[in-house]
């Protein structure tokens, strides 16, 4: 369940941007999970409504835009799509990955007034 | 409060400090209105792709009468606080020339156990400090400090893994002597504390054999981050069916890299490659970081 710290974290970045942005309120947020960062989605949404209660996002509406896993395949030399780390290459079945793409959490965009 | 940076960490205790983190972020148990947005999600992912909202100029104001809301693009790593006290640790540790390592594994992977004997197999020729992680009691840092080794207990509450923030400050009040190694025992959890950089050199991923063989597969994220693998418990292989070289092969599907040693901190078995390793760690740590002699 580290789902819960994550939302402290975006919590922390939404108490810290408030004075730099303006604003008071947090209304909606758009975060980028990756499908290889190991971040459960709906235990990511149950966990910030909890820890956003009392807190300049309570009741923000939370959209999470998941991203795809990509890899780079040695043996094939070119981008392949993946949806686990152990996933073998689509193409040649080998294992040599590296994991370019969709391991990201990131707090995109936000709704504030 | 906490006075060096005004933080309130849920229930995370430091031995040492006096006070406790407890003004934190329970406010779980105070509200009246528990599941008001438990059912407008599932479908918003489309959002975001097709239409761009940079600047803050106003967009979807579906407020009216009220204040003008607004978008602000901020773009910013969920875990970038963390990060950037993970950075502050990092830096502390090599002005120091500090050896710090992760130490990560399930719950009864033997992690205090080969802390223990390594403590005491190198405590003659190597200055050695631990930082332990547990959700509740000081036993393992009682354990460690039974080598003569100095060690600080970092209780996390209901926190299943260190912070870099936690661990920040359990540096202030152990301070590392300069040219050591620093073992930071993580809680023990194969999932959250492959997230969460706390400013090591390496982490180090202990399984033991008693453990199923597919674990770096089950948990790819924590073997992925992984720099070393210690197969730990090695003595018990004859009564066990554990495929040692199959695990070793769903360690390197996840991380082509990694460095695997087979141990037993019961028999001593291998434990001379993994203080080798350690030395050369340690030695490589301290080029272009000369310890400054600060240690006193």
């Amino acid at each position: 369940m580290h789902e819960m710290s994550l939302c402290e974290g975006i919590v922390q970045v939404l108490e810290d941007q408030a004075e730099a942005q303006h604003y008071t309120r947090v209304k909606q947020v758009w975060l980028e999970i990756g499908a290889l960062a190991g971040v459960e989605i709906e235990a990511m949404r149950f966990s910030f409504d909890v820890v956003t209660r009392g807190t300049l996002a309570e009741h923000a509406q939370l959209h999470i835009i998941e991203t795809p896993g990509q890899g780079w395949c040695l043996p094939c030399a070119k981008t392949i799509s993946i949806s686990q780390r152990h996933d073998p290459c689509p193409d040649c079945g080998s294992y040599q990955i590296q994991v370019t793409g969709g391991d990201e959490m990131r707090i995109k965009e936000l709704e504030v007034e | 409060m906490c006075t060096v940076c005004g933080c309130g960490d849920g229930e995370t205790r430091i031995e040492g400090e006096e006070h406790r983190h407890d003004e934190g972020h329970d406010h779980a148990h105070h509200h009246p209105h528990a599941h008001d947005h438990t059912h407008d999600h599932g479908h918003d992912h489309h959002h975001g792709h097709d239409h761009h909202h940079y600047g803050q100029g106003p967009a979807r104001a579906h407020a009216p009468g009220l204040s003008q809301a607004r978008m602000v693009q901020i773009e910013q790593d969920i875990l970038s606080k963390n990060d950037r006290y993970a950075a502050a640790n990092r830096g502390w540790l090599a002005a120091r020339g500090v050896l710090a390592l992760n130490l990560v594994s399930s719950p009864g992977a033997g992690k205090t156990s080969l802390l223990t004997r390594t403590l005491e197999d190198l405590r003659e020729e190597i200055p050695m400090s631990v930082i332990e992680g547990d959700q509740e009691t000081a036993n393992d840092a009682e354990r460690i400090r039974a080598t003569g080794a100095r060690a600080i207990q970092i209780n996390t509450g209901k926190g299943c893994h260190l912070d870099a923030h936690q661990v920040g400050h359990a540096l202030e009040h152990l301070d590392p002597e300069a040219g050591s190694v620093l073992f930071i025992e993580n809680v023990g959890n194969l999932v959250c504390p492959a997230a969460f950089d706390l400013g090591e050199a390496h982490k180090v991923a202990i399984l033991s054999v008693t453990e199923g063989e597919d674990k770096p597969i089950k948990y790819p994220d924590m073997f992925a981050a992984a720099g070393l693998l210690l197969l730990n418990k090695i003595d018990l292989l004859p009564h066990l069916d554990f495929d040692v070289a199959r695990c070793i092969e769903y360690a390197r599907r996840i991380n082509p890299g990694i460095q695997v040693l087979q141990v037993s901190a019961r028999s001593g078995e291998g434990l001379d490659d993994w203080y080798r390793w350690l030395r050369l760690q340690r030695e490589a740590r301290q080029i272009g970081h000369a310890p400054t002699g600060s240690s006193a």
